[in-house]
């Protein structure tokens, strides 16, 4: 019994060796079709001045698209939760260095 | 029966001692390292949002010199050389070395185009004398010169990631021609595959700051 429990242990080696989990195709298609799409969405609307609102918009479009590419191609969505926390967290220092840095620049 | 068992033993000993590796590790590693680029880029990304708030006029009249079309047609490149390098890894994962190969030299091929693009863009500016202390930088407004100092900069190290990136992936390409790298063994893609992701990453804010905002 013992034994059997052991060879088992060996072909998981704890988790240590990756398998991959019904690796597909089409899904990536997909996100690839709606990267070009927004792509193409941002340049068009790109010559409409929305005065302040201009970058609020592009930073906001270009933000949907790293959460496709991180989600997807970077596989984070399929991780293990410590990759998403220590993502989370390095998104948040950088956020609140923005932050804080633009309330220098802004009110000065 | 205890002979049998003996060497089922033996046989997991053996097995353990052959798979002596860390994929999880390895790939904590990679992520920790791309977390040290984010702030890297990070940097520079607040250099940008410093300037462009004090020189908000000038970095408009500045990014009408960039030619739209050419940034779109990399972040095209781009965006395309991240699928192909997905389809890469998903073919090893499935067993398709072949296949694997292929997509591999497509994004390694886009590199290159992104790159060729890039030159003919960078020789455009030198033309027109837009290089440090060229005639038609220094007639340029404070502002505008600003524009073109982070311009060079941000899209020149993010070429260097490029480059480094078919390094990267050419190596790649000799370890699974090598059987170094192969189905049962796919997480040196996948990292190479999330360094290259990065770059992907990175240009898609880079395109918007400075092509599309005037």
């Amino acid at each position: 019994m013992s034994d059997i429990s052991n060879t088992h242990n060996a072909h998981t080696d704890d988790g240590r060796i990756a398998h991959a989990h019904d690796p597909s195709y089409g899904i990536n298609i997909m996100i690839w079709l709606i990267l070009i799409s927004l792509t193409v969405i941002t340049v068009a609307v790109a010559g409409i001045d929305l005065g302040n609102f201009t970058l609020f918009v592009a930073m906001l479009v270009a933000a949907v698209k790293s959460t496709f590419v991180i989600n997807y191609f970077m596989h984070i969505k399929f991780d293990d939760a410590i990759f998403k926390i220590f993502l989370i967290l390095v998104i948040l220092v950088l956020f609140v260095v923005f932050v804080l840095t633009g309330f220098d620049v802004f009110y000065r | 029966m205890s002979t049998n068992a003996t060497h089922t033993a033996a046989e997991s000993h053996d097995a353990h001692v052959h798979v002596h590796r860390d994929d999880y590790g390895a790939k904590m590693g990679m992520w920790l390292f791309l977390f040290t680029e984010l702030l890297l880029f990070g940097g520079l990304f607040i250099l940008y949002m410093a300037y462009r708030v004090e020189y908000i006029q000038q970095f408009q009249i500045a990014a009408k010199e960039l030619k739209v079309y050419m940034g779109g047609v990399n972040t095209i490149i781009l965006l395309t050389s991240s699928l192909t390098m997905v389809l890469s890894i998903v073919a090893l994962q499935r067993k398709n070395v072949q296949a694997s190969i292929f997509w591999l030299v497509t994004t390694i091929v886009f590199a290159l185009g992104f790159m060729v693009v890039k030159y003919f863009e960078w020789s455009d500016k030198f033309h027109h004398g837009i290089y440090p202390k060229g005639p038609g930088l220094m007639d340029k407004s404070q502002g505008e010169i600003i524009f073109f100092g982070l311009y060079y900069t941000m899209t020149g190290l993010h070429g260097l990631h490029v480059i480094i990136g078919v390094g990267l992936l050419t190596a790649m390409l000799i370890q699974i021609k090598r059987n170094k790298v192969r189905p049962d063994r796919f997480v040196p893609l996948e990292n190479a595959g999330l360094y290259w992701h990065l770059v992907d990453l990175i240009w898609i804010f880079l395109f918007p700051l400075f092509y599309l905002l005037h």
